[in-house]
């Protein structure tokens, strides 16, 4: 517990450090902003009164330490575009990004364990060869291009699920396979190597030299030994899914985080970028968290502060 | 040590299975042959995009308008795009972007990973703590978000996506290099050669860096793959590589407006990005395990 | 069985590492008996095929390794060939097994109590989960280990590696196995430990009547404990005898370097004996003796002709043409 508590003060740098180089690399062309919201054609009076009316003529160090303190406050600004609260419409995007990532977390997790396990007690044979070369396939191909195969060949050819997401669960089920196909197929991997390199192990001698049978020894004493390196896998994935999400987002236009990054680009919105950017580093950095929690519980090396 | 594993470990150098790098690099090809069949395609394959401008029936930006959208034939190997300009030309030109985008930022990231791990690991103290935290910030941003606020500053070019990409690889590189650092630094060869007086950078230059190379090299052919993923991802959203360049992903952003009606205008740019991709993974792992069997897990 | 005094006969073992460079004999036939109630001692140095012996035993050889030929009896009955399920049910109950690395060969994300009691259930399920609890805290109590009850709750890395072999052990004696198989029991740890733990071995044989295979490189292990020893070479076996008898004529120059290297009080010659050279490769073994190459009374004889393995007093047999010369 103490050790996860200095786990979690140690973030606190590293939220930091993501904020202010956001900030930083967002702010390296000067007065930017202003000119984004006015047009051109205005008289430099104008540019000035505006710059000064939302606190861009201050010392840099000042508007970041502002911005620190109303990020505390849940407050990411205002967007330049829709003039609305950052914070507000994030908070309206999130819960659509986080059924697409829960979803495709649940599938890569639950089909990744599945086949990699499988393979690896049936190892070389032709289950494990199909979950291998799918799990190769899925490792290959990026996430719009799984996206797009899976959109052509279930849904426009075969009719089964909506060419698009309207946000609601069974129209997510085609975008999440597509975002965690790829997720699914490395921890198949990492699964299968992992359990096979722990049968390598002492004590699977050990337990086997006991009497037991094939299966408890590989589940019994090979699979919590293995999942170790696997969770530490699970986390790292989830900034990829992040990612990823942007782009399942944008072909199956659904209404989330990922979307509102893409459209900020697009207009030029700083705020809104910003704001999701940093938003999503978050949520990455407590996944991390949690994993090291989850990895502590199973790995009692750890939890003792070994 | 476990007696069978150091059997095994006595019959193996019994049988002379002692290498450098040079004769691993040998074995590798003689006993995986995937690997070096990878490596073979890779070698065809970055010729061909070298040269694409002798290969290629068509110019670059060729168009025939009257010809939009066929499908393959044999004028037209793969078809036509929207604009009536040959796939397999645009292929060829794409594969020099898609190519330099995967194999140069991956060499900056090595770079600024070997020095940043090596001066992490073996100064250690306030050094370590700075530059390991950069690497956790690095690490923590979503890669494709962090390009894309780099677009946002610096317009989309290709020198953006080099920026983007390397500011992402380094860090992984940094992390390996720095925990191989810290381990050999204790090892007794580093303590004789300090203990005689040998300087810090000969240390590092001399001693650590070459016991890294193996680990490195795998590291590096594992990092183009996945930077090759990273462009085509970025210029499918459109915020990678611009018109009238070629790149692969770009091609994929085009094509897609018309996948339901030319599906194989997708196909073969996609399966390029596989084919190479899955070259690099399988020649990666190919000398990972000849090179440095112990990083499986990392 | 030839003889029914014996608990386990080999006979004419071959193990052999099946590589791809070639077919390694790490068990090059070897013949070994072990009776029953008795401490036999299998000696050699690193690589010279004793583990694998162990390991053949008990069906778990490694990836290339796989028996090629002979016989293993185990009271009547055959362990090469029974089947997986047979010697499952024999391995963790009648034979159990000891091995070097305490550190290793405990899992080290499961309770040490409860991967005791594990081979109490593998072998009869339906036994009550807290009756089990309870024999192996009985028999960490019998194993030395003290707070028996609050160390069942211990992780392997909470305890010394002395306390770990004496977990080791009581996993091994849970089922009261009549052969126990320990491989290079002492080796990871201290010598006073070690002392310890040979002690407690000795003690629970003499309480329990089974026998033990104790598989080591340290002829001062031997001595401590064994009854009956095996001198292993190559993969051969070089000299077996009754300790007392082989320890008092040795008969095979091996042997006799071997108990030349440990350093006695007392006995102040200039320097330490050792054996010159190193185990050759197995691949590609002289046509003759496989110590020929360093042997310091090979003759052109043993560089072209194999020994047998030969009477050289009662209950006591060696492989060498020049059998008893210069003895020391």
């Amino acid at each position: 517990m103490k050790q996860f508590l200095k786990r979690l003060l140690g973030t606190i740098p590293v939220i930091i450090g993501v904020v202010l180089l956001i900030f930083l690399m967002l702010r390296i062309i000067p007065g930017d902003a202003v000119s984004v919201l006015l047009g051109d054609h205005v008289s430099q009076d104008t540019i000035d009164r505006l710059t000064a009316a939302m606190g861009l003529d201050k010392p840099m160090w000042q508007q970041f330490v502002s911005y620190i303190g109303n990020l505390f406050k849940g407050d990411l600004g205002i967007s330049y575009t829709y003039s609305r609260s950052v914070s507000e419409m994030i908070m309206e995007a999130f819960p659509y990004t986080v059924k697409l990532t829960a979803m495709a977390i649940v599938f890569a997790w639950g089909f990744g364990l599945l086949a990699g396990i499988i393979s690896a007690i049936r190892q070389n044979k032709l289950l494990d060869r199909l979950f291998m070369g799918l799990s190769l396939m899925g490792l290959s191909m990026p996430v719009f291009m799984t996206s797009l195969f899976l959109q052509y060949l279930l849904a426009f050819k075969l009719g089964w699920f909506s060419l698009v997401s309207d946000g609601s669960w069974p129209t997510m089920i085609l975008p999440a396979i597509a975002l965690g196909w790829n997720s699914a197929g490395s921890i198949a991997r990492m699964t299968r190597s992992s359990l096979v390199e722990v049968t390598q192990a002492d004590y699977i001698d050990t337990a086997k030299a006991k009497g037991l049978r094939y299966r408890a020894v590989i589940l019994g004493h090979g699979l919590k030994n293995a999942m170790l390196p696997v969770i530490t896998m699970m986390a790292l994935q989830l900034s990829s899914m992040l990612s990823g999400a942007v782009i399942t987002e944008s072909i199956f236009a659904i209404p989330g985080i990922g979307r509102l990054a893409t459209t900020a680009i697009t207009n030029r919105d700083m705020p809104v970028l910003q704001g999701t950017v940093i938003f999503t580093t978050i949520i990455v950095i407590a996944g991390n968290l949690l994993a090291d929690l989850l990895y502590s519980v199973l790995d009692p090396r750890i939890r003792k502060g070994q | 040590m476990d007696e069978p594993i150091r059997q095994q470990e006595s019959l193996q150098s019994q049988i002379g299975e002692k290498d450098g790098i040079g004769e691993k690099l040998l074995r590798m090809c003689r006993q995986n042959k995937l690997a070096a069949f990878s490596a073979l395609l890779i070698l065809v394959i970055i010729l061909m995009a070298i040269l694409a401008p002798v290969i290629a029936p068509y110019g670059e930006a060729e168009q025939d308008l009257l010809n939009r959208l066929q499908g393959p034939s044999a004028v037209h190997l793969l078809g036509t795009d929207e604009l009536g300009r040959d796939v397999f030309t645009r292929l060829l030109y794409g594969a020099r972007v898609s190519l330099t985008i995967g194999i140069l930022p991956s060499l900056i990231s090595l770079a600024v990973g070997v020095i940043t791990g090596l001066l992490a690991g073996y100064i250690g103290g306030a050094v370590d703590y700075i530059i390991m935290r950069i690497a956790d910030i690095m690490l923590s941003i979503p890669s494709l978000l962090l390009a894309m606020v780099v677009t946002y500053t610096m317009g989309t070019s290709t020198v953006t996506l080099f920026v983007a990409l390397s500011m992402t690889g380094w860090a992984s590189v940094a992390r390996v290099v720095r925990s191989q650092t810290l381990s050999l630094k204790e090892s007794e060869y580093v303590q004789a050669a300090r203990s005689i007086g040998v300087s810090r950078f000969v240390i590092m230059l001399r001693h650590i860096l070459p016991n890294c190379l193996p680990s490195l090299i795998v590291l590096f052919t594992l990092n183009i793959p996945s930077a090759i993923l990273s462009e085509s991802s970025l210029s499918f959203l459109g915020i990678g590589v611009q018109m009238p360049q070629a790149s692969w992903g770009l091609m994929v952003n085009q094509a897609k407006e018309f996948l339901f009606t030319a599906p194989w205008l997708c196909l073969s740019p996609c399966l390029a990005i596989m084919i190479v991709v899955l070259a690099f993974n399988f020649l990666g792992d190919g000398l990972r395990d000849v090179l440095d069997p112990y990083m499986k897990n990392q | 069985m030839e003889n029914e005094n014996n608990i386990l006969e080999i006979r004419n073992l071959r193990s052999c590492f099946f590589t791809e460079k070639g077919v390694v004999p790490a068990v090059d036939g070897i013949s070994l008996d072990i009776p029953r109630g008795k401490i036999v001692g299998l000696v050699g140095e690193s690589g010279c095929g004793k583990s694998m012996t162990a390991r053949s035993i008990m069906g778990l050889l490694r990836y290339p390794g796989r028996i090629a030929g002979g016989s293993i009896l185990f009271d009547d009955q055959e362990l090469t060939t029974c089947g997986e399920k047979q010697l499952r049910a024999i391995c963790g109950k009648d034979i159990s097994m000891i091995f070097q690395e305490p550190m290793t060969s405990l899992n080290p994300v499961l309770k040490v109590g409860k991967q005791v009691r594990e081979t109490l259930l593998a072998h009869d399920p339906t036994m009550d989960r807290e009756e089990a609890r309870r024999r192996v805290i009985e028999m960490f109590a019998q194993v030395a280990i003290p707070e028996p009850e609050r160390r069942y709750n211990s992780y392997p890395h909470e305890l010394s590696g002395g306390m770990r072999q004496r977990v080791m052990i009581a996993m091994a004696m849970i089922g009261s196995p009549r052969l126990l198989i320990a491989d290079e029991p002492t080796t990871a740890l201290d010598v006073t430990i070690e002392a310890q733990i040979l002690r407690l071995m000795k003690q629970l044989q003499e309480q329990t009547g089974m026998s033990i295979l104790i598989i080591t490189h340290n002829m001062g292990v031997v001595a401590e404990i064994c009854d009956y020893v095996y001198v292993m070479y190559a993969g051969q076996i070089m000299e077996q005898g009754e300790t007392f008898q082989l320890f008092d004529h040795t008969a095979h120059p091996y042997t006799q370097g071997l108990l030349a290297s440990i350093p006695r009080l007392g006995n102040n010659p200039e320097r330490l004996h050792a054996i010159g050279g190193v185990v050759p490769n197995l691949l590609h073994l002289p046509a003759g003796c496989s110590f020929c190459t360093r042997c310091e009374r090979a003759t052109a004889a043993c560089w072209e002709q194999k020994a047998e393995l030969e009477p050289v007093g009662e209950e006591h047999y060696a492989r060498c043409f020049h059998c008893g010369e210069g003895t020391a």
